[in-house]
């Protein structure tokens, strides 16, 4: 194949419950719509779930740890999406297994990907040890998930540092959760409040949405079923952005414009209520 | 929000929480960057202002010497209001204590406003990953 080197993202945030897992799992969908070929990896092997969230829970027979054995070919451990036939997962290991992989395995296993693929994103595990120092061995660039909060705010810092030190660019961020009147009555971090803390360029902007529990109760990734969903679009505009399509991000705790919202913006900042 | 806390906002006696994550945040992460803990910079705030006193009385109520962040950018800042300079031999006894092999450098320039205070401030600053 005589295409660009595959783009190797990880997708990580330091803090667990952010929603790393559910950004890779959407973003492999929105990225494979597109047609791009797309690997995501599961780089938490002791407590996997993207295999859940993609729906392919059952479908796993051989991971990473077996390609690296060489008891199986890579081919046979990549888990092909029925309807979405551009995405592949591959778990890094089974919950059973009791060696840890070695960064260097890590970078192997993704080299082995990447001359098959567009996009690899590579789903971090929770915290700053062993698994993320793994995860980060492998990958060139990085997204930072975070929500506006001071727990996930301040291991999104610890992260971004050691994702500098490791040369690893560019980083970029992805704000979760964001919930325009809490922001909008100042009662939440704001957008500016995240981006100048964190000093990263925003990537997408993702509202709380209750859709992304249902689709997550029904494996089946918010991109990939395409409802309108407000989450499903900010999704799909971090795969675009990621293809270096030129989409505007909309604040939404500024996005009502009419002259009515403006003032109700204003007595919310003001008062707080509503 | 509670009622209690609509109060107190239209009262302007507290601010929006999201202020206070913004500025608590700042100041913990300036500690997390520098990987100085409470103690260390204590004691440091402390060392800093035993030497510039040797050379000029400061005020210690207003004095600050802290951390702040931009940027990604952690800046040690040193905001200490002088009172005056210290009389000369006082200057000369200090730098005698600190580095007693060299010779005294009387000649030194002091600035000499006795009676008047002068409210200068010094700014001191590192990066630091």
């Amino acid at each position: 194949m005589t295409s660009a080197p595959a783009r190797i993202i990880l997708i990580c945030s330091g803090k667990g419950g952010v929603g790393k897992t559910t950004l890779t799992a959407n973003l492999g969908i929105a990225l494979a719509r597109l047609g791009e070929r797309t690997v995501v990896l599961d780089a938490d092997f002791g407590l996997r779930n993207l295999d859940l969230l993609l729906g392919l829970e059952n479908r796993i027979v051989y991971t990473a740890q077996e390609v690296l054995a060489e008891t199986c070919r890579l081919e046979q451990a990549l888990v092909k999406h029925k309807q979405e036939p551009n995405l592949s997962l591959l778990p890094a290991g089974n919950p059973r297994m009791l060696e840890w992989l070695t960064p260097e395995d890590m970078q192997r296993i993704v080299g082995m990907v990447a001359e098959r693929a567009d996009y690899v994103l590579i789903d971090c595990p929770a915290g700053i040890e062993e698994g993320f120092k793994n995860a980060a061995a492998a990958s060139r660039e990085a997204i930072v998930i975070t929500t506006p909060e001071v727990s996930a705010v301040r291991d999104a810092d610890r992260v971004i540092g050691l994702l500098n030190t490791r040369g690893v660019s560019p980083v970029q961020l992805v704000l979760n959760r964001v919930r325009p009147r809490m922001m909008a009555s100042q009662e939440m971090l704001s957008v500016e409040d995240v981006t100048d803390i964190l000093a990263l360029p925003l990537v997408g902007l993702v509202v709380e949405d209750e859709q992304v529990i249902v689709s997550t109760n029904r494996g089946e990734p918010l991109t990939l079923v395409d409802n309108g969903s407000p989450a499903a679009r900010a999704y799909q505009n971090i795969a675009r952005r990621l293809r270096g399509e030129d989409v505007p991000l909309e604040d939404p705790s500024k996005a009502r414009k009419g002259l009515r919202a403006r003032l109700m913006n204003r007595i919310r900042r003001t008062t707080g209520l509503f | 929000m509670t009622l209690f806390d609509f109060i107190q906002r239209l009262l302007g006696r507290q601010k929006p929480s999201g202020t206070r994550a913004k500025e608590r945040l700042q100041l913990v992460l300036a500690h997390d960057r520098s990987d100085l803990n409470p103690e260390l910079l204590d004691q440091m705030r402390r060392e800093i202002l035993e030497v510039v006193q040797r050379y000029v009385e400061i005020d210690l109520e207003e004095g600050d010497v802290s951390l702040e962040t931009e940027d990604r950018v952690t800046a040690l800042v040193a905001n200490l209001p002088i009172k005056r300079a210290r009389p000369l031999p006082a200057l000369v006894n200090a730098a005698a204590a600190a580095a007693p092999p060299r010779k005294s450098p009387a000649d030194a320039s002091a600035p000499s406003s006795d009676s008047e205070s002068s409210p200068g401030q010094g700014e001191e600053a590192s990066p630091s990953g």
